[in-house]
Formats: C-alpha cells, sequence, structure tokens
C-alpha cells in the first residue's frame, strides 16, 4: 500500500485478549449453570457416565472374561445370584447364565457392544442427516426436493423395518466368510442409515433460515466459498437441535440395536449385545431363571432413561423460550 | 488513463440495471388455479454515477427497490439487464478467481439490523479478522489481531471488546463492530443498506459521524441507503429519489432539498417534520405506494400526482436532466 489511511490518525494498536480457556467457558455458560439446578439430570449425568466407564473398561474390571471357555465352567449354569457356583469356587454377583457365565460380566461386555453400535450408528447418521440437511437447505430447488422426498419415503417406514430391511440386503452382499466380522458394521450402517432423516429435516430447516441471514450475505460479498460458509458459518447455529437429536438419538439406536439383536439378526452371539443377553434370558424366563433376563433388561433400561433424561434437558437447556 | 482522468471518472457507474423477481405460484397451484407467471420488477432501468470519495443516497418508500439495487451493487443478486462498472471493471458474470478476489477486497456492505449481520457464535475478534483472513494474499502482512485491535479502536471500541460476542453489545456498538469488519480489508468503496435504521435516534447521529469522519480519513465512496431524508441531508452529496424500482430524480443534495423538482420529491420533503415549522400544519403524503405487481401504467407516479394529464397514464417519462416527469419536462411546474 502506498498511501496507508492509518497513518492520518495515530492509534495505539493494542492486541485483543485471548479468549478465556475452554474450562473456565464451560463453567461460566448458562449450560452449566442450567445443569447444576436440575437435580435429575445430574443423576442422569453420572448413570451414563458410570454406564459408559464401566463398559469401555469391561476388559480390565470385569471380575470374568464371559467369552474365555478356560474360565466357564458349563456346570455352575443357572447359579443363583450372590451365590457360588456348585462345582467351582466361582461367586456370581448377579447368578450366571445357562452356559455358566458370568452375567455380571456379560452385562459389562455386552453393554460395550450395545454403546459402541448405538455411538456409531448415530455418528453415521448425524454426519450423513446433517451434511444432507446443510446441503439441501442451503441450495433449495431440485436438490432440496429429491434429498426431502427420500426422506419423506423413508420417514413413512418405521426405523426398525427400514434397518431389518437393510441389514438382510447387505448380508446378501457379503460373502459368507466375512459375515461374522462384518456383521456390526453391517449393523450399524443399517441402524444409521434408518434415523438420517430426521437429522436432515431438521438442519434443513434450520439452514434455510440461516442463510437468508445477513452475516451469510457479508460471507457472500467477501466471496467465501459456499462449502466455507456452511461450515463456518451455518453450522455453528444450527448444530443445537442437532445435539439434543443426536442425544435422543443416541438412547433410540441403543434400543433399536437392542431390538435387532432381540429379534436374532444383530450382532453374532460370540459379541453379545444387551439385546442378544435379553434373548438369551426371555428363554428361561418362565422355568424361573429370571436373573439371565432381568439384570441385562434394567441395564438397557438404565442406559436409554438415562441418556433420554439428558437429551431432554439439552432441548430444555439450548431452547431460550423455556427458561 | 492518465491520473487526472482516472480521478475524474466515477468510482461506480449503474446503467439501465434491471432486476425482476419471480413471484409466481408454484407449478402445481398456478395449473389448478389456472393463474399465469407473476412478475415484480423491483428495480426497473436505473443509471446513475458515484465519484470518488463522495456518497451518494438512494431514498424511497419501503417496496421502492432501494435494498435490491444494493445487493445488485455488492454481487449478492444478479441483475435481468444493465451494468454495473466499477473503477472502469465491468461486473458480469465473467470475473472468476484472483481477479474476482481483488475486486471484491475493494468493495464492502454494511447492513441494516448488526445482530443479524453478525454471526452471533462468533467472538467479536474472529468476525473483523474473516476479511483479513479472505484477502490475506491481497493484503500487507501483518499480524491479524493487531489489525483487529486497530480497527476496534477506530470505531471507537476497546480491543477488550474483540472477546466477546455479538449479543453482549448494545445496537449502537454492534453497528461499530460491523463497520469495522468492512474497513477491515481496507475497501475503496462501501454500500450502505440502512445503517442506522435498526438504531436508537440517539445512537444514529453518533454511528452517522463516525461513517462521515472515515470517509475523510480513508476517503470512502458511500452508497447510502435510507427512507430517512434527514439522515440523507446529513450525509449525501447526491441524491437519487426511487419510486416504484425507477429514479424519479437525481440531483445535488443540496440542490435537491433547495429546489426539488419532481412532485414527488416535492411531497416527500413538504412532510419532512421541521423545527421552524412547529405549529403549523404539514401536508401530508398522500396516498400509498402501488403494487409493485401490478404498476400502474405510464408514469407510476400518476395516480398520486396533481400534476397528472394523459400523457402521465399512457408513456412512462425518462430521466431528463435529473428529473423523470412529464410535468417538468413540458414546463407545466
Amino acid at each position: 500500500m502506498t498511501n496507508d489511511p492509518m497513518t492520518t490518525r495515530q492509534i495505539e494498536p493494542v492486541i485483543p485478549p485471548r479468549p478465556p480457556g475452554l474450562l473456565r467457558q464451560a463453567l461460566d455458560s448458562d449450560m452449566f449453570y442450567s445443569w447444576r439446578n436440575s437435580p435429575v439430570t445430574i443423576v442422569a449425568t453420572f448413570t451414563a457416565a458410570a454406564l459408559i466407564l464401566v463398559a469401555l473398561l469391561a476388559p480390565w474390571i470385569a471380575p470374568y472374561n464371559p467369552f474365555n471357555p478356560a474360565t466357564l465352567n458349563l456346570m455352575d449354569g443357572f447359579t443363583p445370584p450372590m451365590s457360588e457356583g456348585a462345582f467351582s469356587d466361582n461367586w456370581f454377583l448377579m447368578g450366571a447364565d445357562h452356559q455358566g457365565r458370568d452375567v455380571f460380566s456379560t452385562i459389562m461386555y455386552g453393554s460395550r457392544v450395545s454403546l459402541f453400535v448405538g455411538a456409531m450408528a448415530t455418528l453415521f447418521a448425524m454426519t450423513l442427516g446433517v451434511g444432507l440437511g446443510l446441503a439441501s437447505g442451503y441450495n433449495g430447488g431440485t436438490i432440496d426436493a429429491v434429498i426431502m422426498r427420500i426422506a419423506d419415503i423413508q420417514l413413512s417406514f418405521p426405523a426398525i423395518l427400514i434397518a431389518l430391511l437393510i441389514f438382510g440386503v447387505a448380508r446378501g452382499l457379503i460373502p459368507p466368510s466375512q459375515q461374522e466380522s462384518m456383521a456390526i458394521w453391517v449393523l450399524i450402517f443399517a441402524i444409521g442409515l434408518s434415523n438420517w432423516a430426521q437429522f436432515a429435516r431438521t438442519v434443513r430447516g434450520a439452514t434455510m433460515v440461516e442463510r437468508q441471514k445477513d452475516y451469510v450475505a457479508a460471507a457472500r460479498i467477501m466471496g467465501v466459498h459456499p462449502a466455507l460458509i456452511l461450515l463456518r458459518h451455518i453450522l455453528p447455529n444450527v448444530l443445537g437441535p442437532v445435539l439434543v437429536i443426536g442425544t435422543i438419538g443416541l438412547a433410540l439406536a441403543i434400543i433399536e440395536e437392542a431390538t435387532l439383536s432381540f429379534l436374532g439378526v444383530g450382532v453374532p452371539p460370540t459379541q453379545p449385545s444387551l439385546g442378544t443377553l435379553i434373548r438369551i434370558g426371555q428363554q428361561y424366563l418362565f422355568s424361573g431363571e429370571w436373573w439371565i433376563l432381568f439384570f441385562p433388561a434394567v441395564t438397557l433400561v438404565l442406559l436409554a432413561l438415562s441418556v433420554n433424561l439428558l437429551g431432554d434437558w439439552l432441548r430444555d437447556a439450548l431452547n431460550p423460550k423455556l427458561r | 488513463m492518465t491520473d487526472a482522468e482516472t480521478e475524474r471518472s466515477p468510482l461506480l457507474d449503474v446503467r439501465g440495471l434491471s432486476r425482476r423477481f419471480d413471484v409466481s405460484q408454484p407449478w402445481l397451484n398456478r395449473k389448478l388455479s389456472g393463474a399465469g407467471k407473476l412478475y415484480v420488477n423491483a428495480v426497473d432501468d436505473v443509471s446513475f454515477t458515484v465519484a470518488r470519495g463522495k456518497t451518494f443516497a438512494l431514498v424511497g418508500e419501503s417496496g421502492s427497490g432501494k435494498s435490491t439495487i444494493a445487493r445488485l451493487i455488492v454481487g449478492l443478486l444478479e441483475p435481468t439487464r444493465g451494468d454495473i462498472v466499477f473503477d472502469g471493471i465491468w461486473l458480469g458474470q465473467g470475473l472468476k478467481g484472483a481477479e474476482a478476489r481483488k475486486l471484491r477486497r475493494r468493495f464492502q456492505m454494511i447492513f441494516q439490523d448488526p445482530l443479524a449481520s453478525l454471526n452471533p457464535r462468533w467472538r467479536v475478534s474472529d468476525i473483523i479478522a474473516e476479511p483479513l483472513r479472505v484477502f490475506a494474499r491481497d493484503m500487507p502482512a501483518r499480524d491479524p489481531l493487531l489489525r483487529v485491535g486497530e480497527l476496534l479502536a477506530l470505531v471507537g471500541l476497546s480491543a477488550e471488546d474483540g472477546v466477546k460476542f455479538p449479543h453482549q453489545f448494545s445496537g449502537g456498538q454492534r453497528q461499530r463492530v460491523a463497520i469495522a469488519r468492512a474497513l477491515a480489508a481496507r475497501p475503496d468503496f462501501i454500500v450502505c443498506d440502512e445503517p442506522t435504521s435498526a438504531l436508537d435516534v440517539s445512537v444514529q447521529a453518533q454511528i452517522l459521524n463516525l461513517m462521515k469522519d472515515l470517509q475523510r480519513e480513508f476517503g470512502l465512496t458511500y452508497v447510502f441507503i435510507s427512507h430517512n431524508l434527514q439522515v440523507v441531508r446529513h450525509m449525501a452529496d447526491e441524491i437519487g429519489v426511487l419510486y416504484l424500482g425507477r429514479l424519479a430524480e437525481v440531483n445535488k443534495a443540496k440542490a435537491l432539498f433547495e429546489t426539488p423538482r419532481h412532485p414527488y420529491t416535492r411531497m416527500l420533503l413538504d412532510a419532512v417534520p421541521d423545527i421552524e415549522m412547529t405549529g403549523r400544519p404539514r401536508k401530508r403524503v398522500e396516498g400509498e405506494i402501488p403494487s409493485p405487481i401490478d404498476p400502474p401504467p405510464g408514469c407510476a407516479f400518476h395516480p398520486r400526482c396533481p400534476f397528472m394529464n394523459e400523457r402521465c397514464r399512457r408513456e412512462i417519462p425518462r430521466l431528463v436532466e435529473g428529473v423523470a416527469c412529464h410535468a417538468v419536462e413540458e414546463g407545466r411546474i
């Protein structure tokens, strides 16, 4: 610049301070305040955190490895809770199942599978739905019409039916030798693909509102690439509702996985999830061995309920009209 | 061109600018109800030039096409017809890549509502630094944060305000942030779309004075859009009066206020409250602006015009010597 206009007036340049640290910001936020004042949410947070922690640490903290045949004693089968196996020194907090596996340990390993499938499926649905929703809402026109009609068609079927259909088709396409190892990914794909439409619809609506706003116009005047406008400007402003659906969607995905596994089309028996455990348990319910069903079912309810309550709180906390 | 000629040539030259919007119902509704396509000529054959370092104001009632012209100039909308020439360069479809970026750096826009024009999730530092990042290749390499601090000081805010979010400011302060962002990439041309109409009256003057100071300091050229005649009188060197998408009158600010020629301009000026007129009855603006979907034939102003005759009903007046009016042309007024 030949004639720097800044020289005409003397301004002592001061560098603006850096924003406060992330932890400080989080503790000062309205969200944290609303969390601290909701006892139900605090309980739900700790329940969910405990369940997730236990699931993550299962290989290190579980009393037995239920998938190691060496430690299993078939004769311990159907040991009631809080008692010692009849033919071994193993002590069973929640009893043993028909193969003599410790129910407590299988639940730990089972929630690991349930949570993994649920989280990955939700992440997949979220990425796909948010991406398509942004494209749909920002571009409008034909792209919007095509994406939204597909979403409409899909929403007119129950998610579980879609997942069953996708699961069946995917299974047919995979060679039998790989079916066992691929099963969990096929399941994630099926559940994820059956849930993207909610995300897409919400994000599309919010995007259509945001793209009309002048801050988007200001970025367009500067010639910022549309992809960057979507990513930097619009995405942060539509993320609130996405987080809410994502949290509630996680609970739904866990239940959906349990349903599929209960129906016998989910994860392979070598990697039982909570749903698989419940399916096994219900076979023995009427012969009096209630604990094989009861404890996995309670765990599933606790997990889904606490995550759901978190989602409810998030929805209220992010909605300024309810404050 | 020699330097002297460049100096005299206008920075912005708008020629025959028109923009038509399709406001038809969706296809299926149209077929079912038998309705045809509907268009609105929001801007119709508007031509004006803006001299370097001056302020050109566009005034008009709501629906007169002021904001559409602003959006056409900065490229948010494509004109249906007409040309926009910025510093000798045609702004058309042909601009791509580095050339377009170089040109974009030179013009900016300030919006009506600063709450909407600042991203609510961004800190003020990031908002002001955005143009610096976008145009980093065309700017002298400096610490962007230092420049942000400088800009904040320039618009009368403090560097500490950089960490705040837009909602933590008052309306006037927010507009200052928007001005700082507009200035960040050192533009020489700024389109201001009603920059003060969303603000408290007490703050309006501060913002207007700030804009005038900055204009003097950096030699900025403004296109200033407003419906407020007092604001325009304070700011503008030249004024264009819009009526239903067409220019009714263009003149130097002083001349326009002292000797308005078009009947519409007279009507507007008669309606302005004036402290010296206290107690005397004010003439009201008669009638309302007609629907742009179904504009009256001939001169769009004829249903409200006291000097209307048969010719006004049939023939659209052309802009001759700064006035588009048959009555003035024929010497009837």
